[in-house]
């Protein structure tokens, strides 16, 4: 369970992030979802403390992240490139992630194996550095590098973009694979209100920092989505 | 690099001014036929340095490619951007100072400005020939071999290629209208430049950019070394496939012979013995400080990932540490050539080697925990120096590193002589390992307290 009291994060005195309390409960799939300096990956720096709060802490099943690092064994994230390491083909990466995380070189070709799908042949075997990969198939090792050795917590900034339709699918399958898992608690940002509604059990909308919709996925979430959304652009005044 | 720049203007300048008086007085030769006679080599040794320094223009035409420029206007723009590159305007420094003396000294101008464009459209046919030479490996080695051989047989007397060349120059300034013959040559150059330049510029042709065939390595070998070796093979990697850190590895070599300005009595200061202890510190410690004064910098590209992940502080900085000891204990080996010296002399390496291995070796992963310069690793920028490194916490750090350790030699060998000065380095050495949990809970805590203000720096790429 991922706890949050009283967070707000600032930057010379411009609130970038004020959340208050928010809970997650173990094995939920939740998403966060919102426009471009909503405060999405702020709250994932958070909780994977590489930004301090300016207020109030995170704990993460009962560990407060920024004074014990006891949380780094059960939680994994893919946020951007920078935790990509660039001179590393794919395989050396995997296996590094994997060494990290008590699994060896076999245990690892074994996890792999589950994501030539996913893959589709362009990740793995390719003679090629992660600096020299597409975005999008950099994207692909980065996300499944996450999933690699049973973390508890699985952090995923926009792992959507840059991805091709195919793998936006198949990304969909593995994500709502982990939704029936009860003990692996999935948290995913994202832009595209159709996916995410799809795999996320539970959608906070952020708007400047703060929480404005804490919805409970069914079938009409989407709707609602795509309505508060549209309501913003008819909101903003001069703008006819 | 400005500084290079304006040292390398500044050294052509006074060459260019004083060649004349130079070659006339102190060789009682004729300073035009001299030059002539040595400016193959000149120019041969101007085409190696292009082909290994001087940027294509190939580098910044992405961006011009979709605006609306004509193709041609844009080849036409990068070729002649290359025109006015360092490369082409370093030698007017040279040639035209030289040049107004010759006219000052009672040559003809007429002929004297014929000769000068002679040769600085050949220096450009040079500017011309290198779009052409980008990226074929084979030819550098076909030069540079050429000019080596050539270089041999004129030495040992067997063959002189500028007995050939020579009088081809001279004929520039005996025959005014020839000058005319490498501009016309030049001329046709560039129009080649620019077809084969046109004719690949496309994203998948001449603007694709290289990539290096990767290959998986296992490096199971390291696996001996327990926790810590998962970070060591990714060091090794680091170093192996990184511009940045080639670089870095290939100047700590270059230290190991930095005693040779000492030992050879070639500088007559630097015979005290003080002195000597001060080279034999960077001989062997010359990968310890250019490697380690940039820890963890080298993994600032990916830190978030490295903050983030399943890992103990302790390993990383112990797998660092292993690196630096075992990188000393290498030097130390690769430097028994200054036996040749005396055994004194490598037994003063020793020495300072273990040092090295027992103070040091901590004392500069200390130093790097307060440094928090982003490194691109793909890149040589600032190989040469990076003034952020430099504050007043890593410059205090220096103090332990080289005063330390060449005071207490400098007591044990004024006092009674050179081996109480050895021993009481050795005997700081040992005592200095005794601190290494100290010290490395100390850098720990240093990394803990700089952690969000180092991946705030890490992200500001410049």
């Amino acid at each position: 369970m991922i706890v949050t009291e009283n967070l707000s994060k600032a930057y010379n005195g411009t609130t970038v992030l004020n959340v208050g309390a928010l809970e997650v409960p173990t094995g939920q799939a939740f998403g966060l979802v919102g426009n471009n300096g909503a405060g999405k990956t702020t709250f994932f720096s958070l909780l994977l403390d590489l930004v301090q709060p300016t207020s109030g802490h995170i704990t993460n099943n009962g560990i407060q992240v920024n004074t014990s690092e006891e949380w780094k064994p059960f939680t994994s994230a893919f946020i951007d490139e920078t935790f990509l390491i660039g001179y590393l083909t794919p395989e050396e990466y995997f296996y590094f992630i994997g060494e990290l995380r008590g699994l060896n070189k076999e245990d690892v070709n074994v996890f792999l194996n589950g994501f030539a799908d996913f893959f589709h042949g362009e990740i793995l075997g390719g003679k090629k550095y992660l600096r020299d990969l597409s975005k999008g198939n950099q994207k692909k090792a980065g996300i499944v590098a996450a999933f690699i050795g049973k973390p508890k917590v699985i952090v995923l900034d926009e792992p959507f973009a840059n991805l091709d339709p195919t793998t936006q699918i198949r990304l969909k399958k593995i994500i709502s694979a982990y939704k029936e898992n009860d003990a692996v608690t999935v948290l995913i940002s994202s832009h595209d209100l159709l996916h995410v509604t799809e795999v996320c059990e539970r959608i906070v909308v952020l708007d400047k920092g703060a929480v404005v919709k804490d919805i409970k996925t069914s079938r009409a979430t989407l709707q609602e989505l795509e309505g508060f959304f549209a309501e913003e652009i008819l909101n903003v005044p001069g703008e006819d | 690099m400005a500084f290079f720049a304006l040292y390398m203007i500044a050294s052509f300048l006074i060459l260019g001014g004083s060649a004349y008086y130079l070659i006339e007085e102190k060789l009682q030769l004729n300073a035009l036929e001299v030059i002539n006679q040595y400016l193959f080599y000149y120019l041969v040794l101007d085409l190696f340095m292009r082909y290994m320094l001087q940027k294509m223009p190939v580098v910044n035409i992405k961006p011009l490619l979709y605006l609306p420029f004509e193709k041609a206007k844009v080849v036409q723009f990068s070729l002649w951007k290359t025109a006015i590159s360092f490369f082409n305007v370093i030698h007017a420094f040279f040639f035209i100072p030289f040049s107004v003396v010759l006219i000052i000294n009672g040559y003809p101008p007429l002929q004297v400005l014929a000769w000068l464009m002679a040769i600085y459209a050949l220096l450009y046919c040079n500017n011309f020939i290198n779009v052409f030479l980008n990226g074929v490996n084979a030819i550098l080695f076909v030069v540079f071999g050429f000019i080596v051989a050539l270089g041999t047989l004129q030495y040992y007397a067997m063959f002189d290629v500028t007995q050939y060349t020579q009088p081809v120059f001279q004929y520039f300034y005996s025959v005014p209208y020839l000058a005319f013959v490498p501009v016309l040559f030049m001329v046709t150059l560039y129009y080649f430049a620019y077809k084969y330049f046109k004719g690949n510029l496309y994203l998948d042709a001449g603007l694709a950019l290289k990539h290096q065939e990767a290959a998986t390595e296992d490096l199971n070998w390291l696996n001996r070394f327990g926790s810590i070796s998962v970070f060591l093979k990714n060091d090794i990697k680091l170093i192996k496939r990184n511009k940045r850190t080639k670089t870095t590895v290939l100047m700590s070599f270059l230290f190991i012979f930095y005693g040779l300005l000492f030992f050879t009595n070639a500088v007559e200061v630097y015979q005290a013995a003080p002195w000597r202890f001060f080279a034999a510190i960077f001989i062997t410690g010359g990968f310890l400080f250019s490697f380690g004064q940039f820890v963890p910098s080298w993994d600032s590209a990916y830190y978030p990932l490295m903050m983030s992940q399943n890992i103990r502080y302790r390993d990383y900085l112990n797998a660092k540490w292993w690196l630096l000891v075992a990188a000393t204990l290498l030097t130390t080996i690769l430097a028994s050539f200054y036996l040749y010296f005396g055994w004194e002399i490598y037994l003063t390496i020793i020495v300072a080697g273990l040092y090295n291995i027992g103070v040091n070796s901590y004392m500069v992963l200390w130093g790097g925990a307060y440094v928090k310069t982003p490194i691109d690793l793909t890149s040589n920028k600032k190989a040469f120096g990076d003034s952020q490194a430099f504050n007043a916490k890593t410059l205090l750090l220096t103090v332990p590193k080289i005063l330390i350790p060449i005071i207490l030699y400098s007591i044990g060998h004024y006092a009674v002589g050179p081996f109480l000065g050895y021993l009481l380095v050795v005997l700081a050495g040992v005592l200095g390992s005794a601190f290494k949990d100290k010290v490395f809970n100390k850098i720990e805590k240093v990394y803990k307290a700089e952690k969000y203000k180092t991946l705030v720096a890490y992200k500001q790429k410049n």
